[in-house]
């Protein structure tokens, strides 16, 4: 009898444990063996097709090409920026010079003239993006607030946004580049056109699924909260501050989750089409040399435009999971 | 005070003001000319290995010498560069010898720009696609070794358009730019071959320049050219390089024919910046100048040596870009036709000899003659019209000032610029074009009427 029991026993703890080790195993090979398999996989049928097409510049770039990409133009940073280093060494000297003929002259150092390296241009595209994605946020956010709270307000505005929301961001950005040149006149302009353009054709493409969210988050909260704010007379502002903004964060940070992620994807295109010095410009710029190593620079940046625009998104969703108390409205 | 003293005071100085004085790329100092009035600059260009004065004067340090800070940028395509140096988001640009001319006159976007430097001769070429080459090939004199006959004149293109017009299909060729040295070359190709490249007609208009045409010219930016007739969109094209050896290397067609062969030794890019900017910033205006002419004479120095290094350069791809082969193909004094056919053409590209780099007034005159052969200019105008015209917008005074500061400072010999006391700007009578016509600078209208195909004096559509 004893016996039995403990046989039975232990067999639970083996099956305990063999079901944790079967788990665990899954759980490995769910985070790592399978995206492995799956990597390897694209990778072989990529190489394989790249192989197989023939472009007038050359082969399509295959894994390889591009690795080797990864490193010229890494390479390539580090010259520029030793020859950076070198212009400044000379400005300092020529400038030394031009106070010692003049002693009213004021020296001036002036920024590197050469060229942008690819480091140089996703860090301009990162704050391209993130400058646009911000104005979005301070007009949508607001706004939907507002659309929310009033339903009159709402339904006025509802066709609007439902109409400028599926307008792509090339058919916005002539208009911004010509609205950006009549009204941005200066003669020592702190920022370039350039950068202006693209950043607001970021805006005006993501401002939309975080106004909708928004406005729908502050419409869908629990009417009991709304009685609450009601029985204690709070003021509109504390109203908002106090129940409003809390009960409708995750909602707003969902909406704020899917505008950068439309972000990233416009500001491309936008970077493309105003000649602002990042990863669009570099896409085209390579595009217009047509040399043989272009489409594997090219298929480079690519990558790094995928890869960044992954982390974006993680961090949106971490930020989303640090605000909201409703974790399982929150899914990767 | 003894001598470890006096050493010391005088050596004190130098030392503090850097190792200015000692180092190689800070010999040149222009004594003669004023400090520059504006220090920051930003140029403009065009993917094309004509752009290459500006990138030497960039990177062998001819800019700073002149204390001048330049940041160089790429520009989409002609129309975008020459907005840009309108309203001085750029500071001056690789232009079009057209360009500034047109501007002035008000064809197109109304603006005085002037050139103080022309920054090349010849290095532009006809290119036909594949199969529009298959059907010249028969019409083309052979060599003994079967080799084509050059140049080759559009004589051998006219059944190919002719065909293509009896099966009711329209012959298309893509030029640079409707002011362009492109356009009017492949005109005047395509003219003399007894092809009509079509008229414009600005008065009505009409500003597409197909009007009578049997070929249709339209416009594509340089970089794209060879895409664009990969696609068949065109047939072929009319394009400075590397685009016309990118073609070549890509299999997808065939040079016909060079510009220099076309007319030897054309003037083709120009540097532009606006009338205001020369006015307001005098020294600065010499002082690129200066700049651009020690560059274009580096350029072509003991028999085109540098060119190799000049190519490495362009071939960066924040300059042309494309490989360092295609651009050495033409750079480096060859150019090469079918695929294999290259010959020897040591003056494809002219950056300094022969007085490249002066503002010729004929110069501007020619296009001007071009501008109303096809009907951009829509009516008449006096000989004195037209060189009242050149005088404003070519402006060899300017190139004259920085010319002689650099004679001044020994940096280049005066025996390699234009004897200035006795230049009129007027070069003598020109025999080398395709049709063997004659040029003459001084009688634009007398030059007109030897044209079979063109607006005479008095015809206006």
């Amino acid at each position: 009898m004893r016996a039995t029991t403990v046989n039975v026993a232990s067999k639970t703890i083996a099956e305990q444990v063999v079901n944790t080790v079967k788990s665990s195993v899954i759980k490995v090979s769910d985070i790592l063996m399978l995206p492995a398999i799956g990597i390897s996989l694209f990778l072989f049928l990529w190489s394989m097709t790249a192989q197989n097409i023939h472009t007038s510049l050359g082969e399509f770039p295959g894994p390889r090409a591009v690795m080797t990409q990864f490193s010229a133009l890494y390479e390539e940073h580090q010259v520029t920026r030793e020859k950076a280093a070198a212009f400044y060494e000379r400005q300092e000297k020529r400038n030394q010079a031009k106070l010692a003929k003049d002693p009213e002259y004021t020296p001036k150092i002036r920024a590197y003239t050469g060229k942008e390296t690819f480091i140089d241009q996703i860090i301009t595209s990162l704050v391209t993006v993130t400058c646009g994605f911000l104005v979005a946020a301070f007009l949508a956010i607001p706004m939907g607030i507002a659309m929310g709270l009033n339903r009159g307000f709402n339904l006025a505005f509802n066709p609007i946004v439902q109409v400028f929301k599926p307008v792509s961001p090339l058919a916005w950005l002539p208009l911004v580049t010509m609205v950006v040149s009549a009204l941005y006149v200066s003669d020592d302009p702190l920022l370039s056109k350039s950068f202006l353009t693209s950043m607001f054709t970021v805006t005006l493409c993501s401002l939309w699924p975080m106004l909708i969210n928004t406005s729908m988050g502050v419409a869908a909260i629990n009417s009991d909260l709304i009685n609450v704010s009601k029985v204690l007379r709070l003021g509109t502002f504390t109203h908002i501050r106090k129940i409003v903004l809390p009960a409708s964060m995750p909602m707003i940070f969902t909406g704020m989750r899917l505008s950068f992620g439309v972000a990233w994807m416009v500001l491309i295109a936008a970077e493309m089409l105003a000649q602002n010095p990042g990863l669009g410009k570099f896409v085209w710029d390579e595009f217009q040399n047509g040399s043989s190593d272009s489409l594997a620079r090219i298929m480079a940046a690519v990558v790094v435009i995928g890869f960044i625009g992954f982390l974006l998104d993680r961090m949106m969703l971490f930020l989303q999971r640090q605000v909201s108390w409703d974790k399982s409205s929150v899914n990767a | 005070m003894n001598w470890k003293t006096l050493l010391l005071t005088t050596i004190k100085p130098l030392l503090l003001s850097g190792a200015v004085v000692l180092s190689p790329m800070h010999m040149v100092h222009a004594e003669s000319v004023g400090e520059p009035e504006k220090e920051e600059l930003k140029f403009g260009f065009i993917k094309l290995t004509d752009m290459a004065p500006i990138a030497i004067a960039y990177e062998n340090g001819y800019f700073e010498d002149e204390g001048l800070y330049v940041t160089i940028q790429a520009q989409a395509n002609w129309k975008v560069l020459l907005n840009g140096v309108i309203d001085g988001t750029l500071d001056g640009a690789h232009m079009l010898a057209g360009q500034p001319i047109a501007a002035t006159m008000g064809y197109g976007t109304k603006a005085h720009i002037i050139t103080p430097f022309s920054m090349d001769l010849n290095g532009n070429a006809i290119t036909v696609s594949n199969s529009t080459w298959q059907k010249m090939r028969p019409n083309i004199p052979k060599m003994a070794d079967g080799r084509p006959v050059h140049p080759i004149k559009a004589d051998a293109l006219k059944p190919v358009v002719e065909q293509l017009k009896a099966e009711g299909k329209p012959f298309k060729m893509g030029m640079v730019f409707p002011v362009s040295t492109h356009n009017y070359e492949l005109r005047y190709w395509l003219a003399a071959g007894g092809i009509h490249p079509g008229f414009y007609a600005p008065h009505k208009g009409d500003t597409s320049g197909q009007i009578d045409a049997q070929a249709l010219l339209s416009v594509t930016p340089p970089p794209q050219m060879p895409s664009t007739m990969e696609a068949g969109t065109i047939h072929g094209y009319c394009v400075g390089e590397p685009w016309n050896q990118q073609a070549v290397f890509k299999n997808i067609g065939v040079p016909v024919v060079t510009d220099y062969e076309i007319w030897k030794d054309n003037p083709e890019k120009v540097f532009g910046i606006t009338a205001e900017f020369a006015k307001k910033y005098p020294n600065t205006t010499i002082r690129l100048t200066r700049a651009l002419i020690r560059a274009a004479k580096w350029l072509d120095d003991n028999n085109n040596a540098n060119r190799p290094a000049a190519v490495k350069i362009l071939s960066q791809s924040n300059y042309v870009g494309a490989d360092y082969e295609v651009i050495a193909n033409s750079m480096t004094g060859t150019f090469e036709y079918e695929k294999g056919d290259k010959r020897e053409v040591p003056d494809f590209n002219v950056f300094f000899r022969y007085n490249a780099t002066y503002p010729y007034y004929s110069d501007a005159i020619w296009y001007l003659t071009q501008m109303r052969r096809w009907g951009q200019i829509s009516s008449d105008k006096s000989d004195e019209w037209y060189k009242e015209l050149a005088r404003k917008v070519y402006r060899p005074d300017i190139y004259r000032k920085a010319a002689e500061s650099l004679i001044a400072d020994k940096v280049v010999a005066a025996n390699q610029f234009p004897n200035f006391s006795t230049e009129t700007g007027f070069k003598p009578p020109q025999k080398h074009f395709i049709d063997d016509v004659v040029y003459d600078g001084k009688q634009p209208n007398a030059y007109l009427e030897k044209f079979s195909i063109g607006l005479k004096q008095g015809q206006k559509l």
